[in-house]
């Protein structure tokens, strides 16, 4: 295909794209004009009914709880398959020489401790601020993972035993799902809150979301530390 | 649509556009978590707290590393068989 020929089509197919888009966006509503019932009735009852402060908390472990089991279940599968596909029993023993300089190791080894407990506070305050589980989760995962790119790989397998990371991953799945099935037993619905709530504004304040929270919090950090462990181990791995 | 809302939006066009004109998969992995900063700078002026911390931990730290990771064991094998 010549091309002129070719040029033609994608202007034709740019045109095409371009109308139908600008139809489209004609048709939006005013910028800064939501015009759906949900965000605004939630915006009025979640904190009253939640005693959460971060309205996003009481929408991800409450009153979509469910919607949330899918997406940890989701979580859980894609490591399981990357564990499935690339665990060969077999952790490369050779000692690598560390990839980063002696300055970088310092700085990185007082960083680790920083990040990692600034990942703790994003999940622990998930429910007041914004935050929660899923990011917390990814920057307690990153900050150990930063202990492989900064300091070396010894170190970061020395905080990351494999099977405890396991238990951490499957355990925390599993506390999730079973505080669900939980509370239908008690007779109450599917992840509905048994604890009881307190002042708005603290951290006891909105009862079992700070379980869920911290569930969903355990099973990101293992399954991210997880996924980078069985990626590192085939890459390490003998052809 | 204040002043501030409208240099995001531009921001992260521009930055898209960036991750699309670079060729070389390794520099792409590295525009990629600057267009994904550019989003975050977006979800913070809108107002979206908790979609920004999601974008950075997400698309400035664990996508880019299992890319690289990924580009680590391809480069590996290509050097492999060269030898």
């Amino acid at each position: 295909m010549s091309r002129g020929i070719r040029l033609g089509i994608f202007a034709v197919g740019a045109l095409g794209l371009a109308l139908v888009l600008a139809w489209g966006v004609a048709g939006l509503p005013d910028f800064g004009h939501y015009p759906g019932p949900y965000g605004t009735v939630l915006n009025r009852v979640a904190v009253p009914e939640r005693h959460a402060s971060n309205v996003v908390a009481a929408v991800v472990f409450d009153y979509r709880g469910f919607d949330t089991l899918g997406e940890e279940l989701i979580l859980l599968a894609a490591v399981l398959g990357v564990a499935l596909l690339l665990r060969s029993g077999k952790e490369s023993k050779e000692e690598r020489q560390p990839m980063a300089s002696e300055a970088v190791r310092a700085v990185t080894a007082r960083l680790v401790p920083v990040a990692f407990l600034f990942g703790l506070y994003t999940i622990t305050f998930g429910p007041v601020t914004p935050g929660g589980g899923f990011q917390g989760g990814v920057l307690v995962g990153l900050s150990l993972v930063l202990l492989y790119l900064g300091v070396d790989l010894a170190a970061f397998r020395a905080v990351t035993p494999t099977p405890v990371v396991d238990l951490l991953e499957g355990g925390a799945a599993a506390a999730f799902v079973g505080m669900g099935l939980g509370s239908l037993a008690a007779g109450m619905a599917f992840l509905q809150n048994f604890l009881p709530l307190d002042k708005i504004g603290i951290l006891t304040s909105p009862g079992s979301i700070n379980l869920l929270n911290w569930a969903a919090g355990i099973e990101v950090a293992s399954a991210f530390v997880l996924l980078f462990v069985e990626l590192l181990n085939y890459l390490e791995a003998p052809e | 649509m204040i002043p501030l809302q409208l240099v995001s939006m531009l921001l992260v066009g521009a930055a898209a556009l960036a991750v699309v004109v670079a060729r070389d998969v390794l520099r792409q992995t590295l525009v990629n978590a600057i267009y994904w900063l550019a989003l975050v700078l977006l979800f913070v002026v809108f107002q979206a707290p908790d979609v920004a911390l999601s974008a950075v931990a997400v698309g400035c730290g664990a996508f880019p590393i299992v890319i690289l990771l990924g580009l680590a064991k391809v480069r590996a094998r290509e050097h492999g068989s060269r030898e």
